[in-house]
């Protein structure tokens, strides 16, 4: 018996059932042992009685992609299950354990060749006082994953401590029950024991660190309105913000919000709004407003499947046009992703910070799967990239809101500063912020909006450049851990691949680009979409300077490492 | 209004910038603008102080040509951009200036919670029964037979009454004057700003050019002819059954306004890491 690297289970039962509960504890049980882990849910819009499941992949590294293949899959029960198609993936190899009361083993499952176990769940819950299948379902996950009952047992006592002894004496009982019902079975793989590390951990999802990253960039203001999957971003926010002397205001709908952030950032507070595609088309125009007068904000966009409601559960990367290219006139603004869990903090801090520097809008573009999933990771480390705007403080004479300078950052008065009145406007304005039509003025304040950007040097973290094959991978957000391990497994396979991924996605860097791109033989262009957004972007902006293959499809499965590999390969 | 930084011996064209207002010859905006700078002078408030807020429309022109800070928003939105104002920087005095279009159309939700937010912040619409700046399209304040160029023969539906929608949704003071009448308006913009929560004052100010029949409300506004109540039972009757001429306070609630508890700014940043730590 060889020890894996990586081992992944997957818990499937219908919403309400526990299947995520359980997952999660799972994870909370390995990430305790240091162990990495991934948490993933899949399920529908329903809030119960709908399918739903929870994906785990545990590794002795970090985990930023979904496996190839789940090596344990439990069925609670099986209602709906063969809604999720092809997103729990068997073979063989795959030891499914199923309630023979749960009803019939979906397709994706009977068809895959795997070896299935029935283990009554149901039956034996309902011999324990208070028992729930869920927890004689960890019971089983835990044998197999190795861990010990103490372990278990220890995390149970933690996240149940609240609901009374009666609770914590049922769930140990049912756990013992799995335990009991798993020792027989034969399961192969072994999770390799973590690696000892003195780092310290943390386990949270990606809207989460999202939410924190804003914090640490400066963000002291948040408007909400509640939209899937970008909520938890505002409900960490809320109780987050107050312990900081920050404010979050629950909004009547995306349009106020938006317009909120603009109002708080134009009276010095770093200001911040989460929401998804539909919530992003909303806050459009009011983006252009913040562009024209020179407000900073932070929009952060969670992506899920479009158009319209599309798929508001499941992931996507199909914002990516509507971030750029979508507000009218011509709109200069800060467009960046985070590339995984750990990264939407730093990604969201940076942004803060140049959205502050900068004074212009900024969306970030996360997405569903990074923004739900949780994950155990080491802590970020810490980076300096705190807000810090350009103001008018002492202001004598006449005050120039929107003075032409090297830069085209302008000092901005806040209210309260004696001599700083001026009228932040959409209108086309002069320097100090006067509406005019006039051609010169619209030019000048164009160049400026520009310029800042353009001129501005945002270093290294524009982009993760890996490696240095003559096959380019260039992909974006989320997809960049998938993208990582593919790389990985062509090295082990002898062929060497780089890795190019922007964090920034606008403004382009074509000069960067260029370099990473050097000696460069094949371009290969992996993302999450229909239409190819982001190769066509690629196209629209960059000099590609050698053949290119682009490998897109849309949500909501997750492209996997496995598929990025055989794309690798495919091309050798 | 907010703690007030106040001085004595203000005059109202501290309160004007050096811009020349355009609007047309005979506007009632004209004598909106100069109740606004009368108030603001009567409250003694620092020009730095003041932050007027508005959207798009004729009305909306009005935070450049004060000596305020302004913010000349989109159209509609001008509520919420100054409830994230408001609730950040306690410290100022808000006012928002819209129209019948701006407010009631395009930004009606957020009239309906910004009067049931109840953040102090005083909300003045100009309604002049008509969309001026794109040329007399009906607003929704325009009487259902009046003819336009978009609506021929009318629109046929009938105008929405906005005290009365100001009063149901929750708004703590409400009040109408005509802009002719720029004392009594400035008057009651000053207790309006200085009424706690929300405060909603819907000023008459006819369109000339558009709405030449206008003219004529200067014949046809009047005291209200009872005293202002702090009773939503009897206000809502009174407004209910009003022609829309009543001018004066007309009601004035006593809800406390929106408040948000904020922590200590000094918080070291790391406790909030806690929450995810293994």
């Amino acid at each position: 018996m060889t020890a894996s690297p990586s081992i992944s289970i997957a818990i499937v039962g219908s919403g309400g059932a526990g299947a995520l509960t359980t997952v999660n504890f799972l994870l909370e049980v390995a990430s305790a042992a240091g162990w990495h882990g991934l948490f993933t849910r899949t399920l529908g819009p329903q809030i119960r009685g709908g399918e739903a499941a929870g994906l785990l992949r545990l590794a002795v590294h970090p985990v930023e992609c979904p496996p190839d293949q789940f090596d344990l899959i439990i069925g609670i029960d099986w209602q709906n299950a063969h809604r999720f198609g092809s997103e729990i993936k068997a073979g063989p190899e795959t030891l499914v354990i199923s309630d023979p009361r749960g009803g019939e083993p979906p397709p994706m499952v009977t068809q895959s060749g795997a070896r299935v176990v029935d283990i009554p769940m149901k039956d034996i819950a309902k011999s324990i006082a208070g028992g729930r299948p869920n927890m004689i379902a960890l019971g089983i996950a835990s044998r197999l994953l190795g861990f010990t009952v103490e372990q278990v047992f220890a995390l149970i006592e933690k996240q149940l401590g609240g609901k009374g002894a009666a609770a914590i004496e049922a769930s140990r009982v049912g756990i013992k029950a799995g335990f009991k019902e798993a020792a027989d079975i034969k399961f192969e793989p072994r999770l390799a024991p973590p690696i000892p590390s003195d780092a310290r951990r943390w386990l949270l999802s990606g809207n989460e660190a999202t939410a924190l990253g804003a914090i640490r960039g400066g963000v002291r203001f948040a408007a909400a309105y509640p939209i899937t999957p970008a909520t938890e971003i505002l409900e960490w926010l809320s109780p987050s913000l107050a312990k900081v002397g920050g404010i979050l205001l629950q909004a009547e709908d995306e349009l106020a919000a938006i317009n909120m952030i603009i109002g708080a950032s134009y009276g010095g507070t770093p200001a911040l709004t989460a929401t998804s595609g539909p919530g992003l088309s909303l806050m459009i125009e009011a983006m252009g407003l913040a562009t024209a007068s020179e407000i900073p904000i932070v929009v952060v966009d969670v992506m899920r499947g479009g158009p319209s409601t599309g798929i508001p559960t499941k992931s996507e990367q199909t914002d990516l046009n509507i971030a750029i290219y979508g507000l009218h006139g011509d709109a200069p603004h800060l467009v960046l992703a985070p590339q995984s869990v750990s990264d939407c903090l730093f990604t969201t801090q940076w942004a803060t910070y140049l959205a502050e520097t900068l004074q212009t809008p900024t969306i970030v573009l996360s997405d569903q799967f990074m923004g739900q999933a949780r994950a155990a990771i080491d802590r970020p480390a810490d980076v300096a990239f705190i807000g810090k705007r350009t103001l008018a403080t002492s202001i004598t004479g006449a005050y120039k809101r929107y003075a032409l300078g090297p830069g085209g950052v302008s000092a901005m008065a806040v209210p309260g500063t004696p001599g700083g009145q001026y009228t932040a406007d959409g209108l086309t304005h002069t320097e100090t912020g006067i509406p005019t039509s006039g051609a010169a003025d619209h030019r000048n304040q164009l160049d400026k909006r520009r310029d800042k950007l353009d001129q501005f040097n945002f270093g290294d973290h524009w982009a993760s450049i890996e490696g240095t094959g003559d096959l380019a991978l260039v992909t974006w957000g989320s997809l960049t851990g998938a993208a990582r391990e593919a790389i990985g497994r062509a090295a082990a396979d002898g062929f060497n691949v780089r890795l190019i991924a922007p964090r920034l996605l606008s403004p382009v860097q074509p000069d960067r680009l260029a370099a990473a791109l050097e000696g460069v033989k094949r371009i290969l262009v992996v993302e999450q979409t229909h239409s190819g957004q982001f190769h066509r972007y690629l196209r629209a902006h960059y000099d590609l300077p050698a053949p290119v293959r682009a490998f897109h499809r849309p949500g909501p499965l997750p492209i996997t490492a496995g598929e990025i590999h055989r794309a690798i390969t495919d091309w050798r | 209004m907010s703690s007030l930084t106040t001085r004595m011996g203000c005059k109202p064209g501290d309160y004007k910038s050096d811009l020349k207002p355009i609007w047309c010859p005979g506007c009632g905006d004209y004598h909106v603008l100069m109740s606004f700078t009368r108030a603001f002078a009567q409250l003694g408030l620092s020009p730095e102080m003041i932050a007027v807020v508005s959207g798009i429309g004729c009305s909306s022109r009005i935070p450049a040509y004060t000596n305020c800070y302004g913010f000349h928003g989109v159209h509609g939105r001008s509520l919420a951009l100054a409830a994230g104002l408001k609730v950040t920087r306690p410290d100022l005095t808000v006012v928002v200036a819209s129209g019948d279009g701006d407010g009631y159309s395009i930004g009606g939700n957020h009239f309906l919670h910004a009067c049931r937010r109840n953040i102090d912040m005083t909300y003045v619409v100009m309604d002049n029964r008509i969309y001026g700046m794109t040329k007399g399209q009906p607003s929704p304040t325009t009487e259902p037979e009046f003819d336009t160029a978009l609506t021929p023969g009318g629109t046929g539906v009938a105008p929405f009454h906005p005290l009365v929608v100001a009063l149901a949704s929750g708004a703590n003071f409400i009040a109408r004057c005509f802009s002719g009448e720029p004392n009594e308006t400035a008057d009651v913009l000053a207790e309006a700003i200085r009424h706690p929560g929300f405060s909603f004052v819907e000023i008459l100010s006819p369109c000339v050019t558009f709405r030449p029949d206008e003219k004529d409300w200067k014949d046809l506004v009047r005291p209200a002819s009872v005293p202002e109540t702090d009773d939503q039972g009897r206000a809502a009757r009174r407004l209910m059954t009003d022609d829309g001429f009543n001018l004066g306070i007309l009601y004035r609630g006593n809800r406390t306004p929106f408040q948000l508890a904020r922590g200590t700014s000094n918080i070291d940043l790391s406790e909030l890491e806690k929450d995810f730590e293994l």
